[in-house]
């Protein structure tokens, strides 16, 4: 989550570019600024709940549960090339998982994560299943049609014995364990920080190794990847389940934080901010997702504080215009900005 | 059987609404290759706007043309201040853009009209024929459909604007070469899809009611009668979107467990039914892909 190492997409640019010279030391230099970055960055998080109100607390920890769930859109949709309209559908999946856990079987809240993740990676291969045969637009028809239908799917009456039905399910928040001086917004803060730090150190490796070479072999040419060997549809409906996995934790770890769930908490409202998260932290660049998920969770309240009747307008119009203005994201912008900037110290 | 008849009739009806949802968004798609997500809300903006000259006293009859019009140059508008400027960014992109598009339009109309639940007078009046079989708001929906499917085709079939638009959309770059003003002809293209739009939404809201999200559901069904018909057939855009309309209601009718709650996944499942076992859907053609 935080960005504590060089990307993989800079590391892979000296090799991408070998032909002029002084491009290594390029690179070494922009690794440092990054991992200055992440240092800073981790400080940052390690000290920020302890200078701030409950309310702002609840907000990062917010901000980083739906970083690590646009993480996971990441890898499907940055590193795979797989689009995804409907990714609230496995956050929703995961919420409920661990609300019913608790509330039904009154299991231990750290338990639901792994849970939820496990079943949102089996949700997630199953659904990536037919989608193999869906590229581009037709994926994002589908997968939308999936965002608006989710909060019908967990109204339906045979389930509600499990689900509440409209009515939701209430959850009650957990204490800092082994007598740690934290209250309880703290400790959630903590857990969260932990898991997006473990989430992204996993994304991270994942990309670099052969698997996420193949992936990112599929995204550039499915053909290509397919007669080098690459098992396609294997892979392909694996990072649909990865990165269903990584929304589900961060679905868990999100009614565990706001302590309440209901269908309608998930409407396709909630796909479109995690995929507009995406896009504003750039696609494919791994830390960008904590840029989106800053994006997702504060822009919203600026805009209502600029126009309170008008804030949807508010925020629609921001979206727009950082389209215009950055096409690729923060993490495109960053990107240009190194370089022109390591080619400015080697003309030195 | 008259449950059959009825249940038939109001599919046909409502089928003609998600018909013409479903060719707004094909003729957008033919221009742009891209789906447009705000469709729905672009309709029913249109739809406020015409409730609100009904509100100022303006009679009817000219009340459908007026919106027609204001939703044809709102549509072009769009297309020349927003959409234009993006040229060929990434698909993400555009989506985000009609994302944002999709905030403001339905931030505004709240704004304006707020999200309170209004009801909409019907063109056609109250009242019903054939013994209750069919209401006269249903026939009012069935030949206005009927006569902008007409027109429609008249259009695209006879006249040089709409051979024109038809070239544009196959083959831009030699339509330009013809002197063809291929981006007029997209703009053109988005303004008619937003006056289908405004026919559409004034026609659905007498039954949905009112209110700034009353499109979701029905853009929806339109992108699954899209997707039935295939993504690059106008045609079959228009028999797809009757086609899920009564697909829709046969199924809440008499498949006990879909009932009313249901009716809507029936459109997530007929989108991936149809895409997984024919992706270009009924009438579309394949597009072959040069490696």
């Amino acid at each position: 989550m935080s960005a504590n190492t060089t990307t993989t997409a800079d590391g892979q640019a000296p090799a991408k570019q070998g032909v002029s010279l002084p491009q290594p030391a390029a690179a070494t230099s922009n690794a440092k600024i990054m991992r200055t970055a992440g240092v800073i960055l981790l400080a940052i998080g390690i000290a920020a709940p302890f200078l701030s109100g409950n309310f702002l607390i609840f907000q990062l920890t917010m901000m980083m549960i739906y970083a690590i769930a646009i993480l996971g859109l990441n890898i499907l949709t940055g590193i795979n090339g797989q689009f995804s309209l409907g990714h609230g559908a496995f956050y929703a999946v995961g919420a409920y998982t661990a609300a019913i856990m608790m509330d039904q079987f009154g299991i231990g809240y750290l338990w639901t994560l792994p849970v939820a993740g496990i079943i949102c990676f089996v949700v997630g291969f199953l659904f990536g299943l037919p989608a193999l045969r869906l590229e581009g637009v037709y994926l994002a028809l589908a997968t939308f049609a999936l965002a608006v239908v989710t909060p019908q799917l967990f109204k339906l009456s045979p389930f509600e014995h499990w689900t509440s039905g409209v009515m939701g399910i209430v959850i009650s928040k957990p204490d800092a364990p082994f007598g740690l001086p934290l209250n309880p917004d703290q400790w959630l803060y903590f857990l969260t920080f932990a898991i997006g730090l473990l989430a992204y150190v996993c994304a991270r490796n994942l990309v670099g190794s052969r698997t996420g070479r193949a992936l990112m072999a599929i995204r550039d040419n499915p053909i290509a990847a397919g007669s080098m060997g690459v098992n396609t549809p294997l892979f392909k409906s694996l990072a649909f389940g990865v990165s269903a996995l990584y929304t589900g934790v961060a679905g868990a770890l999100g009614a565990i934080v706001v302590q309440y769930i209901s269908p309608d908490s998930f409407t396709f409202t909630l796909s479109v901010a995690l995929v507009v998260g995406l896009v504003v932290g750039g696609v494919g660049w791994l830390p960008g997702a904590l840029f989106g998920g800053a994006f997702i969770m504060f822009v919203p309240n600026i805009a209502e504080e600029l126009s309170k009747g008008l804030s949807g307008a508010v925020y629609g119009l921001i979206m727009i215009l950082m389209m215009y203005a950055i096409p690729t994201g923060l993490g495109g912008l960053l990107k240009a900005a190194l370089t022109a900037l390591s080619k400015r110290s080697m003309n030195r | 059987m008259e449950l059959l008849a009825q249940q038939l009739i109001t599919g046909i009806a409502t089928g003609g609404i998600y018909a013409c949802m479903a060719l707004a968004v094909v003729m957008i798609y033919q221009a742009i290759h891209h789906l447009n997500f705000a469709q729905g809300e672009m309709a029913m903006f249109s739809t406020f706007i015409a409730w609100q000259m009904l509100a100022w006293g303006v009679p009817y009859w000219l009340v459908i043309p007026l919106t027609v019009v204001v939703s044809f140059a709102g549509g072009v508008a769009i297309e020349r201040l927003v959409i234009r400027p993006l040229g060929d960014a990434p698909v993400l992109s555009h989506i985000v853009v009609f994302i944002g598009l999709f905030a403001i339009i339905n931030s505004l109309a709240g704004f304006i009209w707020d999200f309170t639940i209004k009801p909409f007078p019907s063109p056609f009046g109250e009242g019903s024929q054939f013994g209750g079989l069919i209401s006269n708001h249903q026939i009012g929906m069935i030949a206005v459909t009927m006569t902008v499917l007409v027109m429609l085709f008249l259009f695209f079939q006879y006249t040089r604007v709409g051979l024109a638009m038809r070239a544009a959309a196959e083959n831009p770059a030699s339509a330009r070469l013809v002197g063809i003003r291929v981006g007029w002809m997209i703009a053109l293209g988005w303004g008619m899809a937003a006056a289908i739009g405004a026919v559409a939404g004034i026609l659905i809201a007498p039954i949905v009611f009112l209110e700034p999200n009353m499109m979701l559901s029905i853009l929806l069904y339109g992108f699954a009668g899209a997707v039935l018909g295939g993504l690059t057939s106008p045609t079959g855009a228009v028999f797809g979107g009757f086609m899920v309309g009564i697909i829709e209601n046969l199924a809440g009718t008499y498949i006990p467990e879909i009932g009313g709650e249901l009716k809507l996944p029936i459109a997530l499942f007929l989108i991936v039914t149809v895409l997984v076992f024919k992706p270009t859907g009924l009438f579309g053609r394949t597009v072959v892909q040069r490696v």
